[in-house]
């Protein structure tokens, strides 16, 4: 037998492409420099000035290996992405890339597709999720509510609405990756949606036309936030690697931990909200 | 090991290149070069037969020659060549063709025990909701939208049911990326030459680009090493079309307009520029191929796709210069035959 001479067979990580340090464009799309650019300035601002962000737990998101963060998601322009990936950079003493998964919607609209991407955002593909956490160990967000979660109006607050088919849940358990829950509080507040405008939504192709304390009365600046304060609490991990081979084939168990998940950030939120004396002061 | 290899389509670029690649390893002991029009380069001591893709007649020759390693890389993937030829024309070289030359392979009598056959990324398409890689074992989401797609979809049905029905071969498929060089043209290439790089206003798609080299080294490397399977080529680095425009030191011009874009492509066509769906849609979406699995087989891609830019770059700045030189090769089959058969012509050993 020649077995002996071959190789072991190497894992699929070990063919992930080289580096490049000369391109400022990832293999993702993302580029450093407009991320930078943003980061330095709106972002900066947003954080510490305007929504004066508060957070907790930072320690719960790993250093090394991939991780999916997963979080509760509002406002009609959601600032909650954004800043979660700033708490990372400026709290955490490791900071990493946060990879925020995206709806096909915005791959596929104009002006859109360039940004998002830009600023990290892939494709809610679970084969992205499945590259970016199991071969290349990244930080990866996910909004299991989507849409849903953004378009719900201020009546609605702070109730999470369903977790999707639990996808996300899926993706962690054959990556081998943790799940770290998050609650946010605030963006609901920043930019409250008290309406739809369905005809105007059709028209635009885009996936909701909201109705805002500042939009569409204003214009393009009625794109602003209102200045709430926010708590970010990044919540105790949940290993992935506990329940034996394939547990992504028993999609009861899928179905449990993604409801277990999303009770625990519920929960959480609850608990956040009676200790909150003012929405916009804390 | 000793090979005896037929190469089909070699009035394409890649035949040409392959059978000129394979020329140089005298463990080739014959090349044979079948195709209906004569060979787009020089040949040495390749064996041209003016032949289509008629199967009994590549099975004469197939078993004649004893052939055991057949690449087939005949396949029509760009609709601006198509278009060349007749789309109908294209289908049938396309879908028929590849069954013929299945045919003239498969069988339990048959010497051939290595195919390889050249395929594309467009197999998988390109629509909104594709993964940012696509891996071998995908499927594409949705059928195909252009007749170039679904003729690679069936050509590729042919080759996986050959691969079924002939245990005993090894049946390479290799799905390339858009490729781009000095010599190819392609409607990419046609493209990036322009003034400015064209795109549609909001979008700034993924882009990988395979040097013409990796091409025929890929190819080559499924001649060589035994690559069963389907397997991407396409090189490291996935870039942004504006990061291109740049490493080919050009404004990036995004005129097309979002919606009705076919329109508008419609009528850049009539003015010179064209643009077929599928590019059209690449221009908006965008693709990136996984190439883990051929880099796993041993395949080292001598350059990524920057590295592939910009030597497209390096090769447009020269092209002015290189044109008034040399005239194009020209195929003279009497010259050749005199070369390769008559007495008189003093060769070396390790010549044919």
């Amino acid at each position: 037998m020649n077995d002996k001479q071959l190789p072991a067979p190497p894992e699929h990580r070990a063919y992930l492409p080289a580096v490049e340090p000369e391109r400022q464009i990832t293999d993702w799309g993302r580029s450093e420099r407009v991320e930078g650019a943003l980061d330095k300035t709106l972002y900066e601002f947003l954080y510490h000035y305007w929504f004066r962000v508060t957070v907790e737990g930072i320690e719960h998101v790993p250093s090394t290996g991939g991780a999916l963060l997963v979080s509760n998601h509002a406002g009609a322009l959601p600032p909650d992405a954004a800043m979660i990936a700033k708490a990372i950079k400026t709290e955490h003493t490791r900071p990493r890339p946060l990879h925020l998964t995206v709806e096909h919607f915005f791959k596929g609209y104009p002006g859109l597709s360039m940004l998002v991407s830009k600023l990290g955002g892939v494709p809610a593909h679970p084969a992205n999720v499945h590259r970016l956490l199991h071969d290349e160990e990244q930080l990866v967000l996910v909004f299991p509510e989507g849409r849903k979660g953004t378009e719900k109006l201020y009546k609605d607050r702070y109730q999470l609405r369903r977790f999707g088919r639990g996808g996300f849940v899926e993706s962690a358990m054959r990556a081998r990756a943790p799940i770290v829950p998050i609650a946010v509080v605030g963006a609901e507040e920043a930019m409250p949606v008290f309406g739809h405008v369905r005809p105007l939504q059709k028209l635009t192709g885009l996936i909701y036309f909201p109705i805002t304390p500042l939009f569409p009365w204003l214009g393009l600046a009625g794109a602003a936030y209102l200045p709430a304060k926010f708590y970010i609490r990044f919540l105790e991990p949940i290993p992935t690697d506990q329940w034996g081979e394939a547990p992504w084939d028993d999609k009861g168990l899928v179905q449990t931990v993604a409801e277990e998940v999303r009770a625990r950030i519920q929960e959480e939120l609850y608990d956040m909200l009676a200790d909150r004396k003012s929405v916009w002061l804390g | 090991m000793k090979r005896r290899v037929l190469i089909t389509g070699v009035s394409t670029y890649w035949g040409g290149r392959l059978a000129q690649e394979l020329e140089k390893d005298p463990a080739n002991e014959a090349i044979i070069a079948v195709s209906p029009d004569d060979p787009a380069c020089a040949l040495e001591r390749t064996e041209y037969v003016r032949v289509g893709t008629q199967h009994a007649l590549l099975r004469r020759i197939v078993h004649a020659a004893q052939i055991d390693t057949v690449v087939d890389t005949r396949l029509i993937v760009d609709s601006t060549t198509a278009g060349r030829v007749g789309r109908s024309l294209a289908h049938e070289m396309n879908v028929l063709g590849t069954m013929n030359v299945l045919a003239a392979c498969g069988g339990p009598d048959s010497p051939v025990t290595k195919v390889v056959f050249k395929s594309s990324a467009h197999y998988y398409g390109c629509e909104r909701d594709d993964p940012s890689f696509f891996t071998e074992d995908m499927q594409r989401p949705h059928p195909p939208r252009t007749r170039i797609e679904s003729d690679i979809v069936e050509a590729e049905d042919a080759v996986r049911e050959f691969a079924a029905r002939n245990p005993k071969a090894t049946v390479t498929t290799l799905r390339f990326c858009n490729g781009l060089g000095p010599d190819v043209r392609t409607s990419h290439t046609a493209l990036l030459s322009l003034p400015a790089v064209p795109g549609i206003l909001g979008f700034d798609p993924r882009y990988q680009f395979i040097h013409e080299d990796d091409m025929v080294g890929a190819l080559h490397h499924a001649v060589v090493a035994d690559v069963p399977g389907v397997h991407n080529v396409a090189p490291d680095g996935v870039l942004a079309l504006s990061e291109i425009a740049g490493l080919l030191g050009k404004p990036f011009a995004p005129i097309l307009p979002p919606w009705g874009t076919s329109l508008a492509t419609a009528l850049t066509s009539r003015m010179g520029v064209r643009i077929p769906d599928e590019v059209r849609q690449q221009l908006r979406y965008g693709r990136g191929l996984d190439n883990r699995k051929i880099k796993q087989s041993g395949y080292r891609f001598a350059l990524t796709t920057r590295e592939t830019v910009q030597a497209f770059a390096a090769a447009l700045r020269l092209k002015p210069l290189r044109e008034s030189g040399e005239a194009p090769y020209r195929y003279e089959r009497e010259v050749e035959e005199f070369l390769r058969w008559s007495p008189s012509v003093h060769r070396d050993e390790s010549g044919g």
